[in-house]
């Protein structure tokens, strides 16, 4: 037998044998479900390639594209990718002059605000978790429970002192002050979910490396986080994906220089006179999605064990 | 000179005892069996050797070195773990090579070194692939040969043919058997299986409640064993210990009463010490002669079931009041069910152990 994988293995169909494949009943009703879901993604794509006069037509244009006749012409719009070249600088109406949008700074931001802090997070939670899981502390569950516990807080109940903290210590509007705040937002996360993955292996190998003359930091890095990649990987996207989507202390917390996008997107919503630029907002929002598409999508490999807890093991 | 010496050790996890008092030696080349049954204490045993558990008190010494105080990189001992212990992340070559990496040899050399274990332990085919990828015995072979690449001062098993199936088990056993055999290094196993102790050590320590027993060799932990507890755990199938009243002794023989018999039984001179009272007969079911007259000197009892054993027939007998007595007779001495039984013990094999549990031999 070979080891190749299957198209239908690799698109999520389960290997024959064991389990029972679905018919294409279900099959198709799993499709459709997909699909709805999937739709608003699908009409914002869509949006942000249509020329801008047709955003808010009524019927609505719905595709790029008539599908080989099977869509009427009227619900049909030409492609453009005018929208994504003004999210950077754009050419404005009266003076000819082309104006910088300050996305390219936004998208910089938000692109060094997440993977710093989540890097960071990562980092720290894991030799955390690492401790909490091999050098026990007396009370142990008890620092563990109080850890969990700033994530079971609503954000909004600490806005205040957050505020007034970061103002006191000069770090409002400042680059470390959001890093460090993202930072500790992750690490409470990144503990738990790090100790369960260092809980998972066997203590003999460690032991046996011991053993066989390794030190303390050598059993760390040698044998315990090249076991523990899946979790690594697992731990950094779901981070990734609830600092790059984090908007309320980003709101308040960040200045004109260290806005991140979900930010300047809901000031370039709300700006006033000229009113909304709905497929400009919808190339905005097309490529916010495209960085935490992209590092899921090279990760999945390893996501796919992170996600299921107790597999790590062998 | 490579030995292990334990002395008066005690390990405690809180206020539970998991070994106390413990002495044992292992001379440069013998092999030793820690044998008991789970939570005796003997993996326990093994891990504060090894410098994984600090002992609560008492002296480990390796090789004329008091080592209590040293971490187990520091010990210089070779450890094979019951689960194997693999790095799952290196090749079966890189985890043998591991321990390599502390003595500061050329890559060369140790190319040269993983080769030869290899190929001691039938490994070279397999020395590209993960632990992941490898059966039971390919892991287990691929941590033996782990643990000899190195010339530590000690080797130490912790149960280690324990994952594999009876076939392969019984393989391993000689062959592991014949390379320490080729070292002269103290090795120390821990083991719950009688036989994998009876067939690789050179002397036993059996295990209780983190008390040793006994320790002796194969023979003699089988021939005289020093109480009660040992002579149930050696032994398959299991010894007779039969409750009976000691009466008195004269010429060499032993009035006992049980179950309403009386029986007159050759036994170990020192039993003329011994106070009249409640003592234990340990006889061994092979040790039984059957013989077609009852006299004094017979143990009656009634063939219940019969198991037949190959070689050898197991009979599981009752006597008048209800005692269970099991007797293995060749495969050529035909009983049936029902069958009136007498019994006649081997002198040099009829135990007394008197009421503390503890066998009369002095």
């Amino acid at each position: 037998m070979t080891d190749r994988v299957s198209f239908r293995e690799r698109i999520g169909f389960r290997r024959v044998g064991g389990v029972a494949e679905a018919g294409w009943g279900r099959t198709l009703a799993v499709a459709l479900v997909s699909f709805i879901y999937f739709l608003p993604v699908l009409f914002i794509i869509f949006t942000a390639i249509k020329p801008q006069a047709l955003a808010l037509s009524v019927p609505p244009t719905l595709s790029p594209t008539s599908f080989f006749g099977l869509i009427p012409d009227h619900f049909v719009f030409t492609p453009t990718l005018d929208n994504f070249a003004s999210v950077f600088s754009r050419v404005m109406t009266a003076g000819g002059q082309p104006e910088s949008t300050g996305f390219d700074r936004f998208f910089f931001n938000s692109i060094v605000i997440a993977s710093a802090s989540v890097l960071l997070a990562l980092v720290i939670g894991t030799l955390a978790a690492y401790g909490f899981s091999r050098y026990p502390l007396k009370g142990n569950d008890t620092y563990l429970f109080i850890i969990l516990t700033t994530r079971m807080l609503p954000a909004i109940v600490v806005i205040i002192p957050v505020i007034l903290m970061f103002r006191a210590a000069g770090l409002s509007g400042s680059y470390l002050g959001i890093i460090m705040l993202y930072t500790a937002f992750n690490l409470a996360f990144t503990v738990w979910m790090m100790k369960s993955f260092f809980d998972e292996l066997s203590t003999d190998v460690e032991d046996a490396a011991r053993i066989d003359g390794s030190s303390e930091i050598k059993v760390f890095f040698k044998i315990c986080l090249p076991q523990v990649i899946a979790g690594l990987a697992a731990t950094f996207v779901f981070g990734l994906i609830l600092t790059w989507n984090e908007f309320l202390f980003a709101l308040l917390l960040t200045g004109p220089d260290t806005r991140t996008v979900p930010v300047a997107m809901n000031q370039a919503v709300s700006s006033g006179g000229r009113g909304t630029d709905w497929t400009l907002l919808a190339a905005i929002e097309t490529l916010f999605l495209v960085p935490v598409f992209l590092t899921t999508f090279f990760l999945q490999d390893h996501l796919l064990r992170g996600v299921t807890f107790g597999t790590v093991r062998k | 000179m490579s030995t292990i010496e334990i002395r008066d050790l005690t390990k405690k996890f809180g206020t539970f005892v998991a070994v106390k008092d413990a002495n044992l030696s292992v001379a440069a080349g013998e092999i030793v069996c820690l044998l008991g049954p789970s939570g005796c204490g003997k993996t326990t045993t093994l891990r504060t050797i090894a410098g994984l558990e600090r002992a609560t008190a008492g002296d480990v010494v390796i090789a004329g070195q008091r080592v209590n105080n040293l971490p187990p990189e520091k010990r210089d001992i070779a450890m094979v773990f019951q689960f194997y212990a693999l790095y799952p992340a290196l090749s079966v070559g890189q985890n043998i090579a591991m321990p390599l990496h502390r003595e500061a040899v050329g890559s060369r050399e140790v190319a040269a070194r993983v080769r030869k274990v290899a190929d001691i332990l039938h490994l070279r085919d397999i020395l590209d692939r993960l632990p992941g990828q490898i059966s039971e015995g390919e892991k287990q072979r691929a941590a033996v040969a782990r643990a000899i690449v190195r010339d530590p001062k000690c080797f130490l098993f912790d149960e280690p043919l324990s994952r594999l199936d009876v076939e392969l088990r019984h393989s391993m056993r000689g062959q592991i058997k014949a390379v320490l055999s080729n070292l002269t290094k103290a090795t120390v196993i821990v083991t719950h299986d009688q036989l994998e102790a009876l067939t690789m050590a050179d002397r036993i320590a059996i295990m209780r409640d983190g008390l040793i027993e006994q320790v002796g060799s194969p023979h003699e932990v089988f021939a005289k064993p020093a109480n009660v507890f040992v002579a149930s755990f050696i032994g398959t199938p299991q010894m007779n210990l039969i409750d009976a009243q000691f009466k008195s002794y004269g010429n060499g023989k032993a009035k006992v009463v049980f179950d309403e018999q009386d029986v007159d039984l050759s036994v170990h001179p020192a039993v003329a010490n011994l106070k009249p009272g409640r003592v234990t007969v340990g006889i061994r079911p092979r040790a039984f002669t059957v013989v077609p007259e009852d006299t004094r000197d017979t143990i009656d009892a009634m063939a219940e079931l019969i198991e037949p054993m190959g070689a050898e027939t197991l009979i599981h007998a009752r006597t008048r009041t209800g005692s269970d007595i099991r007797v293995v007779v060749p495969r050529n001495k035909r009983v049936k069910i029902g069958e009136s039984l007498h019994l006649v013990p081997d002198p040099a094999q009829t135990h007394v152990f008197a009421d503390d549990g503890k066998a009369v031999r002095t």
